[in-house]
């Protein structure tokens, strides 16, 4: 086995993973941000790896 | 890490036609995600290609110029890290001190749990000789260890938000952020006081940066500051990989309800949308197609024949991941988001996930011989 099939399998299990979303939930285009989050005026959403909301004192 | 001039390192960069199809592939899955979900996510994507297309493309991350610190006191990939941040932080410290309510740091909290969960994930890290990011990019460019240690990342981060809260009851402060002028004069001359430890405990004659370690730096730090702007978050990794996890879990039937971490209002609305338009899992998607992508353009990356190690080995990377991931949690971040992104936006949490994973990283290069990753010194 070479690295080439390491690499397949890397991208076949994203491909498999985004499927898989995608038959579960649909993102909505017509509710999609700004491009830029930066001068959009609206707050940011997104989830992070830093300390989060259920965190007291977060 | 092989040392390459820049100019063979970047030779694959400019070789053409060999991944075509591939790369056709990857423009067509942008076009998709900007068509399904909005130009921002669209973006993203190709963000976190860059960051796969210059961390494999130039043979630059976290684990591996650790490593050759800790080893052999080579100190130029850790100094291009350092200087990768400055330059991020010289961005985003004003940015997020201008009062643009769009725009978020990394924040963590400095507890028991956060140092304990760094200094592991320093350990793991060097187990696998893969990070985070470095995980994902291994993978993509085909290595073994790093594909398996992979899937079980996830799960052990989905694991970590489970437990995240009696963690950080152990005792944590709130956050500390260095900001305005005078916090992102701290986080310079901290920066450059790192630099002379490093420079100060470095062998004779390695004092320097090299080139294509220097490129990667400058680009590293142009994407990270373009994550900033277009996602209103840093770059981070993790909390990709436990959103993946937490969403096979919910797929199969597992209540997710009762987690406070998943109950919180903007991890809810994760769990409930597309991974498409999670920032963090658009670039890490992006890291192995870029990884891959650039693998296919490198003559010959992808005929070698992958590693043949003892079963140990595989049994130490497989639970290596899970480490990896749970760890990652309570240390609010792996070596991008608390560490890169972390000290970058003036967190004080990540010098202190500096320090603990680094000391981590020692015990975990004494380790990888007993796990059969390497010969025996």
């Amino acid at each position: 086995m070479t690295r080439r099939t390491i690499a397949a399998v890397a991208c076949a299990m994203v491909a498999g993973l985004i499927a898989l979303d995608l038959a579960a939930v649909r993102p909505n285009p017509y509710d999609a941000p700004a491009l830029l989050a930066l001068g959009s005026g609206a707050a940011p959403v997104g989830g992070f790896c830093g300390a989060p909301a259920s965190v007291p004192g977060s | 890490m092989a040392d390459t001039t820049l100019a063979s390192a970047a030779q694959p960069l400019a070789r053409r036609g060999v991944g075509l199809p591939f790369a056709l592939l990857v423009l067509a899955a942008v076009a998709a995600t900007t068509t399904l979900a909005g130009a921002r996510f669209g973006l993203m994507l190709v963000l976190g290609l860059g960051f796969g297309l210059v961390l494999e493309g130039l043979r630059f991350g976290f684990a591996g110029p650790w490593r050759a610190m800790i080893l052999r006191r080579d100190p130029g990939g850790v100094l291009a890290q350092l200087l990768s941040i400055a330059l991020v932080a010289l961005a985003a410290i004003p940015l997020l001190g201008s009062g643009a309510d769009e725009l978020v740091g990394s924040q963590g909290r400095i507890g028991w749990a956060m140092i304990g969960g760094a200094f592991v994930f320093g350990t793991a890290m060097q187990v696998v000789l893969g990070c985070g990011s470095g995980t994902l990019v291994n993978a993509g460019s085909g290595n073994a260890v790093a594909l398996v240690a992979l899937p079980l990342f996830c799960i052990g981060s989905l694991l970590g938000t489970l437990h995240l809260d009696w963690w950080t009851g152990l005792g944590a402060l709130p956050p500390i952020v260095l900001s305005g002028g005078t916090g992102l004069a701290v986080t310079l001359a901290l920066l450059a006081g790192t630099a002379a430890i490093v420079l100060a405990r470095a062998a004779p004659g390695t004092r320097r940066i090299p080139g294509r370690y220097v490129l990667a730096a400058v680009l590293l730090a142009a994407l990270a500051i373009a994550n900033l702007v277009v996602a209103g978050q840093p770059w981070g990794v993790v909390y990709g990989l436990g959103l993946w996890a937490a969403k096979g879990a919910s797929a199969v039937g597992v209540d997710l309800s009762a987690s406070a971490f998943w109950a919180a209002p903007i991890n809810a609305e994760r769990l409930g949308a597309s991974i498409l338009t999670d920032y963090t899992s658009l670039t890490n998607i992006g890291m192995i197609l870029g990884a891959a992508w650039i693998s296919l353009r490198r003559p010959g990356a992808l005929d070698q024949p992958v590693a043949r190690l003892p079963a140990r080995a595989w049994v130490a990377a497989a639970l290596s991941g899970l480490v990896l991931g749970y760890s990652s949690r309570l240390a609010f971040g792996c070596n991008v988001g608390a560490f890169y992104s972390g000290i970058a936006t003036g967190s004080l949490h990540g010098w202190v996930w500096f320090a603990a994973a680094f000391a981590g990283s020692v015990l975990g290069l004494r380790l990888r011989p007993w796990f059969g990753m390497e010969p025996r010194q």
